[in-house]
């Protein structure tokens, strides 16, 4: 009769298992403890902004925290004209902004 | 014109991060835009709206502008105008200031059109910081005597909370949820019209006991999205069409443990 019902309940426990073990994998491991979030954010910054200018109000931070591996995602807005010539030629072809994007992965 | 909603509660574990979530969630569902904040002292939020793996930076590091609001705001992925500002799980509590949050609160009014506070019970910083800056309060209460008792006493915070310069009296809302109708039958439960007499609070909705809400919670989806035909989910959705405004006639929860019930086995949902 009730076959059916603690399929269903099992489903969305096993689904919550396995959120949690993401979640207190990264709570427990470096990328909670180290800062690597703010860390790698920062450094990806000043490398970009050797080159180009940066605001950095226009830089979203993404993560996706994954069972094997995590994705970062670091959009860092570049304006059309950047300063140093090197770079013009490449970013004529964009319209308002060029917006770069860098994955970073990390295994677990 | 926005509208700021702190969902709070004298007692703990009433169900008002449930609550922040699922209202949220129905508001966005009538396509209005609607920010979701966590002031609570443990943040939970994230993990009832399945947001715990995107989370970078939370409520504290917009109150201190270390990021703009728009770089820490989460975008719900299946409502797109449904957002989630996280609450800050390590940091110093004692960083949240009252003008940080005067801030944010008031950069939230002019994007959103809802900004649902979830907020810890009783009177923890964070419960008190984010009622002093809403429009409206929404006191979550389960149908049991500590729980109406506590209710009383926050009702009367509120008053004294909120923000003295805007010179005006909180809208306060009653929502009783956890309601179980099998007990309730029986007696053995607080008649919602007790409830009402008692905290003298006009009542938002009645949100019945129900299974859905732990399933829902434990994939990571509001109630109203994860099960919207559900009792739980329909009462919600209900109660954010009467905060819109809407006069919905009060539908309430019944003993639904009949003939389909019994076959499949099922308890009242
Ligand atoms: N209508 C309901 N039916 C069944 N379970 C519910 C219902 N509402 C809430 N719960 C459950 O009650 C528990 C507490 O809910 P929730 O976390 O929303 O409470 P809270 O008021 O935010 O707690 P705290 O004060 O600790 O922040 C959770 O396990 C939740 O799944
Ligand atoms: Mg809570």
């Amino acid at each position: 009769m009730s076959w059916f019902m603690p399929f269903r309940r099992r489903k969305s426990a096993s689904v919550a298992r396995e959120r949690l073990q993401i979640l207190l994998t990264h709570e427990r491991g470096a990328d909670n403890h180290s800062n690597l979030i703010p860390l790698l954010r920062e450094e990806v910054l000043a490398a970009v902004a050797k080159y180009v200018t940066v605001d950095v109000d226009k830089v979203q931070v993404k993560i996706d925290r994954g069972k094997e591996i995590s994705l970062l995602e670091i959009d860092i807005e570049i304006p059309c004209d950047p300063e140093p010539s090197s770079l013009k030629r490449r970013d004529r072809t964009s319209r308002a902004a060029r917006s770069q994007r860098l994955a970073v992965s990390s295994a677990h | 014109m926005a509208q700021v909603v702190v969902v709070t509660s004298g007692k703990g574990g009433v169900g008002k991060t449930t609550t922040s979530a699922a209202l949220g969630a129905a508001l966005a569902q009538t396509g209005e835009r609607v920010a979701v904040v966590d002031f609570a002292g443990l943040r939970n939020l994230d993990l009832v709206m399945g947001a715990e793996r995107r989370v970078v930076y939370d409520l504290i590091y917009v109150t201190q502008g270390t990021v703009k609001l728009s770089q820490a705001l989460i975008r719900d992925k299946r409502l797109e105008t449904l957002y989630l500002l996280a609450a800050s799980q390590t940091r110093d509590k004692d960083a949240l200031t009252d003008e940080g949050v005067a801030k944010v609160i008031a950069e939230l009014r002019e994007t959103f059109d809802w900004v649902i506070c979830d907020s810890p019970a009783g009177i923890e910083r964070g419960s008190t910081l984010a009622m002093r800056h809403a429009d409206v309060a929404v006191v979550v209460t389960n149908p049991e005597v500590s729980s109406v008792r506590d209710s009383d006493r926050i009702i009367g915070l509120l008053d004294a909370k909120t923000d003295s310069a805007r010179g005006e009296h909180m809208d306060k809302h009653l929502l009783i949820t956890r309601y179980n109708p099998v007990r309730a039958g029986r007696g053995d439960m607080l008649n919602v019209d007790d409830v009402i007499d008692i905290l003298s609070l006009p009542l938002l909705g009645i949100i019945p006991e129900s299974d859905e809400v732990l399933r829902a919670s434990n994939l990571g989806s509001p109630v109203t999205i994860n099960n919207p035909k559900s009792a739980p989910a329909r009462a919600y959705s209900d109660a954010a069409r009467r905060l819109m405004g809407e006069d919905i006639p009060m539908d309430f929860p019944t003993d639904r443990s009949g003939i389909f019930s019994k076959l499949f086995g099922r308890k009242a949902a």
